[in-house]
């Protein structure tokens, strides 16, 4: 009987890799509710973001302790993986071990390898694990992250110190191997006879690869998900000065008709809509943007408003954008497509007040370190404010008059203009 | 210079395009003033300093006068695309009737929408702000400083304006302009890339701030103060109104002057 842990391990191995691959899909597919955008061309300087913004860490560099226990992380994390592709062929196969003797010397090497970055990676965890919860870091402690955002951070680095954890302790108790940190552990073991380690050594086999699995199908609930779409999201990241403004064509074209008659196209439809409302008004792009967002609140301790006082922060408007659109993703996968549910991204889940604050300033884009732009929400949702629901404050309707009647957005006669050239 | 063009402008000190126009002749650059710079009493000062500069540097410019219209950057911030498009739509056709080729403009909101903005809806234009134009300048030998220049040792704090600097990556040429002109350049703790927003931008110039516990401009006047530099130079007329209102809340005015680069050219060059 002794095939019955193989083929159950098959059948987990099986489960959870079909269970992630299907909530991914679920991801794509409401990332895809969101407008089409053109992201053609300029291959190259994509590829270039995604080496130095995703694979670089760029601008985690800003912050250089900080930047080197995360590249600890993650650096880690990848590498230690290729430690799965052994892990899973020794669960299919029975054996113990499958590459030691196909590697000869290199398989010490390479496992040693894997232990320094398991032990660089329980250093970095625990001294995240202590900034998050013990040091007042106005980011972490923010009100932002309340209630499951601050769980949902904890249990990563949680599930993080105990796989690490695992995978030593299966490494120490193994007796056939002598490896560089593990066998420091070694000792704790020492009154152990031979069933017993090999119990020891197999029960934390199977806890290290079931906890893997579970985590890998946690992330598409969490803000963790970032490993995976931190890297299209560099290469779809705009290539643009941050200055530029998306152009809105619709409108660009309307107040063309409106000026030259003759250039109207027979029939043109008038653009149903202005600006966004809920998140499928939202481009694909400003979507991936809220699954991409690790909640890490760099943007808001660089926004002027928020740190001020104002009710905006950018990395909520993020976080928002996220949460409406897996209840509507939710919605349309239970119903098979969308109803409106009287709700929308605008209003109930971001308010005026927050959108009012933003000074466009551009601090939340630069410092994002997977390349979102919570500027590009805030622009759209104001554009829907305006243009849709004529919601502006006083002052502003005032300015907007100004500029229609005198040019400028003061009352000054437009006559004056050029009275200073008149002036000593 | 005007005097080249035709005596009967001779004596103006600034000509617009429609008397270039009629005197058959392109300037080499137009300067695109800005509603601040037109109008605002403070910002009409760094508006003349520019000019000034431009004259004794020979530069052949003219504005715009009363043809020139906002170019909606405040409109389209607050989200009103429409009258956004409006402005451009105006402007764009005023100045391919021109046949506009380089505009300097000393508004970073003006000189954003104008780069960026308005190639998309046909107005194509060599766009450059005045601290770089002023930083070539300096570098062509076309400005140069008087020997006992005013500003020599003296320390001063560059506060970098949104839109010039993330929005377009402007860092280097005001701060070299200051350089040139020996002054002692301090930080802010927030600088560069990294730079704290005066309050202005995104229309906010034009409403009162939402509720929070302090004022932008105060937060940021407060850094400039923490440099202990004996004064501010600005590259924006809005970010000059809020640093001079944020220091003036601190009671710091007769200790630190807030400078456009312009006007602090303006008074050392020969």
């Amino acid at each position: 009987m002794a095939w019955i842990a193989e083929i159950i391990f098959g059948l987990i191995t099986l489960g959870s890799f079909f269970l992630f691959g299907k909530n991914l899909w679920a991801i794509r597919k409401n990332i895809l509710l969101g407008k089409p955008t053109d992201f053609s061309g300029n291959t190259a300087e994509r590829w270039k973001q995604v080496a130095l913004l995703a694979f670089g860490q760029k601008k985690m560099f800003s912050n250089p302790l900080v930047a080197i226990l995360h590249l600890f992380v993650y650096v880690g994390f990848i590498i230690i993986n290729i430690e799965l592709v052994e892990i899973i062929v020794d669960g299919l196969t029975g054996k113990h071990r499958a590459f030691a003797p196909l590697l000869g010397d290199c398989y010490a090497w390479l496992i040693n390898s894997f232990e320094i970055l398991a032990g660089l990676v329980l250093f970095a965890v625990i001294i995240f694990f202590i900034r998050r919860n013990f040091l007042a870091i106005k980011r972490l402690i923010s009100k932002d992250l309340n209630g499951w955002p601050r769980s949902d951070a904890n249990i990563i680095l949680i599930i993080e110190v105990v796989l690490m954890g695992l995978f030593l302790t299966m490494n120490a108790a193994d007796p056939s191997t002598h490896f560089i940190l593990s066998a420091h552990l070694k000792p704790l073991f020492n009154g152990f006879n031979e069933n017993q380690l090999a119990t020891i050594e197999h029960t934390a086999w199977w806890l290290h690869i079931l906890g893997i699995y579970a985590f890998m199908n946690y992330l598409p609930y969490s803000k963790h998900l970032h490993i995976i779409l931190a890297f299209p999201n560099a290469y779809y990241a705009s290539l643009e000065p941050k200055g530029k403004m998306h152009n809105m064509e619709s409108v660009q074209n309307e107040v063309l008709y409106a000026m030259q008659p003759e250039l109207a196209p027979a029939g043109a439809a008038a653009p149903d809509k202005f600006g966004a409302k809920d998140v499928m008004d939202l481009s694909w792009k400003n979507l991936m943007d809220a699954y991409s967002c690790t909640e890490c609140g760099r943007c808001s301790a660089a926004c002027p408003a928020n740190l001020t006082g104002k009710l905006l922060s950018p990395r909520s408007i993020m976080m928002k954008t996220r949460d409406r659109l897996e209840e509507v993703g939710m919605q349309i996968q239970k119903d098979s497509n969308w109803k409106a549910d009287g709700k929308s991204l605008l209003h109930d889940y971001i308010s005026v007040e927050e959108l009012r604050a933003c000074t466009t300033c551009n601090a939340c884009v630069e410092e994002c370190p997977v390349s979102i732009s919570p500027l590009d929400i805030i622009i759209e949702l104001r554009r829907s404010l305006i243009m849709e629901e004529s919601n502006a404050p006083s002052e502003w309707n005032g300015m907007f008059s100004n500029i229609e009647n005198n040019f400028a957005p003061w009352k000054f006669s437009p006559d004056d203009r050029d009275a200073w050239t008149n002036q000593a | 210079m005007p005097g080249q063009i035709k005596p009967n402008i001779y004596y103006m000190k600034v000509a617009t395009m429609a008397e270039f126009l009629a005197a058959g002749k392109e300037p080499e650059v137009l300067f695109w003033v800005g509603c601040a710079g037109s109008f605002d009493q403070r910002a009409q000062k760094i508006t003349k300093a520019f000019a000034t500069i431009l004259e004794k540097a020979g530069i052949e410019y003219a504005i715009l006068g009363k043809e020139e219209a906002c170019t909606g950057d405040p409109a389209r911030r607050a989200g009103n695309e429409f009258m956004f498009q409006m402005m451009a739509y105006q402007n764009i056709q005023v100045m391919n009737a021109y046949n506009i080729k380089k505009i300097v403009t000393t508004c970073p909101h003006c000189f954003n929408v104008l780069k960026n903005e308005y190639p998309a809806l046909g107005g194509n234009y060599d766009v450059i702000h005045h601290t770089t134009f002023l930083q070539e300048l300096i570098e062509q030998g076309k400005i140069q400083f008087t020997d006992s220049n005013e500003w020599k040792g003296k320390s001063i704090a560059y506060h970098d304006s949104c839109y010039l600097g993330r929005a377009n990556d402007i860092y280097e040429a005001p701060r070299k302009v200051l350089e040139s002109l020996d002054m002692e350049l301090r930080e802010m703790k927030r600088c560069k890339s990294k730079g704290l927003c005066c309050g202005a931008g995104g229309a906010q110039m034009f409403k009162e701030e939402e509720k929070g516990d302090k004022r932008i401009n105060t937060e940021r006047a407060d850094e400039a103060i923490e440099t202990k530099a004996s004064m501010v130079a600005s590259a924006c007329p809005f970010c000059n109104t809020m640093m001079t209102d944020g220091i003036k809340n601190r009671n710091e005015e007769i200790k630190m002057d807030v400078l456009d680069i312009a006007e602090i050219v303006a008074q050392a060059i020969k």
